[in-house]
């Protein structure tokens, strides 16, 4: 029955649940991922921003949150132009962070 | 000259047959597969260039140039050109010498495989020796052209710097067995020809040779275990020359066709990268032009390794070594073969599977074509990195301005991608969608130059994009014709040095060298780098690397700066915002685009 209105799924995020083994894995990739301090540079300049919202700062807060499916759009426009690794201060390699991203997604137990 | 022995056969001619026969259905067997993994298309494209005789002609002059004189390497280094083309050329006319021996002498033993060379052992001198005595000389002219260059080789065993080299690689197990039957061979053959010279006749090095011999050896028992120890070595060496950086002499002959031909590496392993690996020499070149080699702990990541381990087929190591590669070309720039490291890296990365693919699909190209009227006919694009270095954007557009050169901005609030990066990872895929949205945004602007302040989009949009009729341009050839036609009056040239450093992209990439510097001295002192042109040393900020951090990147930069400041310039400077980034951040003197550069100076 169509009431024109529907639920939407709930985007609470439980972090005692979050499975971070994804974060482990990429972080034993890319160990520079762990130096984060989410300033939002790489986000200020991503080419690909205005069409998936993708952010680098924000990809690996979701990872860490188990918000797979929000981290997967963003991760599907990205161009690997390299301006967020320019911009980094803490010199964190995003481009390789997000290829080995996209290698390791689907191997995580996390649901996706 | 007779024969000695009825039969034309002794027992030490064995082992030289093995080897012989192992080597050639070894090389047989390995050119069929090569030949066969290649696509057909390729081998279309073999075929029809070896039945133009323009084509036999290059293919012949090409394999008796590199593979015989090795003129590439003479050029590098005359004593390194010397040791190798010595014992090459001089190999090679000892066989064919020996062959116009038999054929003189005894013309129905040439169907013998083995009698050219071995004829000494065989024949014995008569009457009509007098009409070999030439040849007789340039036997032994030859051979000891070959022996000096053994005598060099053994040099740089110990000393490569006298080459040229700081560093050369560490041989392999078989790698020694090989290099030091090759030595022995030659000595052995002195040896031999020098104990049946009396018999056989000889020349300026064999005859006072075999006299002193016989001043203390009695007998002529030395001569067969000689003759055996001879055929041995050739044996061997023959017998481990596929395993070797040897098997780069019977690659390189069939890699120069192919090349000719015009392939290109589809496969990291298969066919023409196949062929590619095993024409490797192992000399090292490339890694003194390695710009990562400026770190100790880089070095095992240069071409030359990541050939060995190609063929030893380890997974992981190959990898490693295909991730971490700048892509600066400069191994390919100084090969004397012309291995194509960059691109088997590129192959290599084509091999992985994303669980995550991105797409472009749902781009609207029409929401990026720029407004404006279609009277400007140039478009600029400035792409990511430009976007990231605002000043060159400005002093692009001020430029363009005080020329009076109506353009419009293909991306002023930030575009798309060129795709080069993504290239560069290995995604053809998702190059060809940026490269298909794109060219729908160029067309549809409807201009007729395409004008790029960035060597990377520069060398895509060259060498991917299908854009007949649009004159595709990097502002740095632009602005210096721009100078040459007088559209742009410079005013304020100055008495500064200004060092130039050819980016990558550019310079390699797209062969662009001149323009940027006739553009640079229009406006100061143009100095040299130490390394320049084909062997300008990458800054250390390639988009190339993959796995490379922004710390390990450091050296590197470092280095390629000491390389700019030999001339102690008081200005570095570039064509290209990546590199002027990367300097930007530890350069101790200014860094500067050259749109910069131009628009200060213009007026």
């Amino acid at each position: 029955m169509d009431f024109g209105f529907s639920l939407s799924p709930s985007s609470a995020v439980n972090l005692d649940r979050t499975d971070m083994s994804l974060y482990e894995m990429l972080c034993d990739r890319e160990p520079t991922a762990r130096t984060c301090i989410g300033c939002g540079s790489c986000s200020a300049t991503c080419t690909a921003s205005a069409i998936s919202g993708m952010s680098v700062r924000k990809v690996l807060l979701g990872i860490q949150r188990g918000q797979y499916r929000e981290v997967e759009k963003m991760l599907s426009h990205c161009m690997l132009c390299g301006k967020c690794t320019m911009v980094c201060p803490r010199g964190v390699n995003t481009r390789h962070l997000i290829l080995e991203l996209c290698r390791l997604y689907g191997n995580s137990e996390g649901e996706l | 000259m007779r024969e000695r022995f009825a039969s034309g056969f002794d027992p030490f001619v064995i082992p030289f047959l093995i080897g012989m026969a192992f080597v050639l259905g070894y090389c047989l067997f390995g050119m069929l597969r090569i030949w066969f993994q290649l696509p057909r298309k390729d081998r279309r494209k073999v075929v029809l260039s070896l039945i133009t005789p323009k084509g036999i002609w290059k293919n012949v002059k090409d394999i008796f140039a590199n593979c015989l004189l090795h003129v590439k390497l003479w050029k590098r280094n005359p004593v390194l050109g010397y040791m190798h083309s010595s014992i090459a050329f001089g190999w090679f006319m000892l066989i064919v010498l020996g062959h116009i021996e038999v054929w003189l002498f005894l013309p129905e033993r040439l169907r013998l495989f083995y009698y050219p060379i071995f004829f000494n052992f065989f024949v014995a001198e008569s009457e009509s020796t007098i009409q070999g005595a030439v040849i007789f000389f340039l036997m032994d002219f030859f051979l000891l052209v070959v022996l000096s260059g053994i005598v060099l080789a053994m040099i740089k065993r110990v000393r490569s710097r006298i080459f040229g080299m700081r560093r050369t690689t560490n041989p392999s197990f078989l790698d020694r067995i090989g290099l030091y039957a090759l030595w022995s061979i030659f000595p052995l053959r002195l040896l031999c020809e020098s104990f049946t010279a009396h018999i056989s006749g000889g020349s300026f090095l064999t005859l006072p040779m075999n006299w002193i011999f016989r001043q203390f050896l009695g007998n002529s028992m030395n001569a067969l275990p000689t003759w055996w120890a001879y055929s041995i070595a050739l044996g061997v060496f023959m017998c481990v020359l596929p395993f070797t950086r040897y098997m780069h002499i019977p690659a390189e002959m069939m890699l120069i066709p192919l090349r000719n031909a015009g392939l290109h590496i589809l496969h990291p392993r298969k066919g023409f990268a196949r062929l590619q690996f095993f024409s490797c020499p192992g000399c090292g070149v490339c890694i003194d032009a390695c710009p990562m080699s400026a770190k100790k702990e880089n070095i095992k990541d240069c071409t030359v390794y990541l050939n060995r381990q190609l063929r030893r087929g380890n997974e992981e190591r190959i990898e490693q070594i295909s991730d971490k590669c700048l892509l600066c070309g400069k191994c390919t720039a100084v090969c004397q073969v012309g291995v194509q490291g960059p691109e088997m890296r590129i192959a290599q990365r084509m091999l992985r599977r994303y669980a995550v693919n991105q797409h472009y699909t749902d781009i609207d190209p029409t929401k990026f074509v720029p407004e404006g009227g279609s009277s400007a006919k140039v478009l600029y694009f400035a792409g990511c990195m430009t976007h990231l270095t605002p000043a060159i954007g400005r002093s692009v557009r001020s430029v363009l301005d005080k020329a009076g050169v109506g353009f419009k901005m293909m991306d002023p609030d930030g575009g798309l991608c060129c795709g080069r990066p993504m290239m560069m990872a290995g995604r053809r895929e998702q190059t060809r969608e940026l490269i298909r949205i794109n060219t729908d945004i160029i067309r549809a602007s409807g201009c007729n130059t395409l004008l790029l302040s960035c060597p990377i989009c520069y060398r895509i949009f060259k060498e991917k994009y299908s854009l007949e009729g649009i004159r595709v341009v990097h502002h740095s050839v632009y602005f210096d014709e721009l100078i040459k036609q007088g559209r742009l009056k410079i005013s304020g040239k100055t008495l500064r040095k200004l060092a130039y450093h050819d980016p990558c992209e550019l310079g390699r990439g797209c062969g662009i060298y001149e323009q940027p510097r006739s553009a640079v001295s229009a406006v100061g002192t143009l100095v040299e780098a130490e390394k320049n042109r084909e062997e300008s040393i990458c800054c250390g900020g390639s988009l190339g690397s993959l796995s490379l951090s922004y710390e390990k990147r450091k050296d590197i930069t470092l280095a390629s700066l000491r390389n700019l400041t030999v001339a102690d310039p008081d200005t570095i400077v570039t064509a290209c915002p990546l590199c002027q980034t990367t300097y930007g951040n530890y350069s101790e003197i200014p860094v500067k685009d050259i749109a910069q550069l131009i628009d200060d100076a213009s007026k």
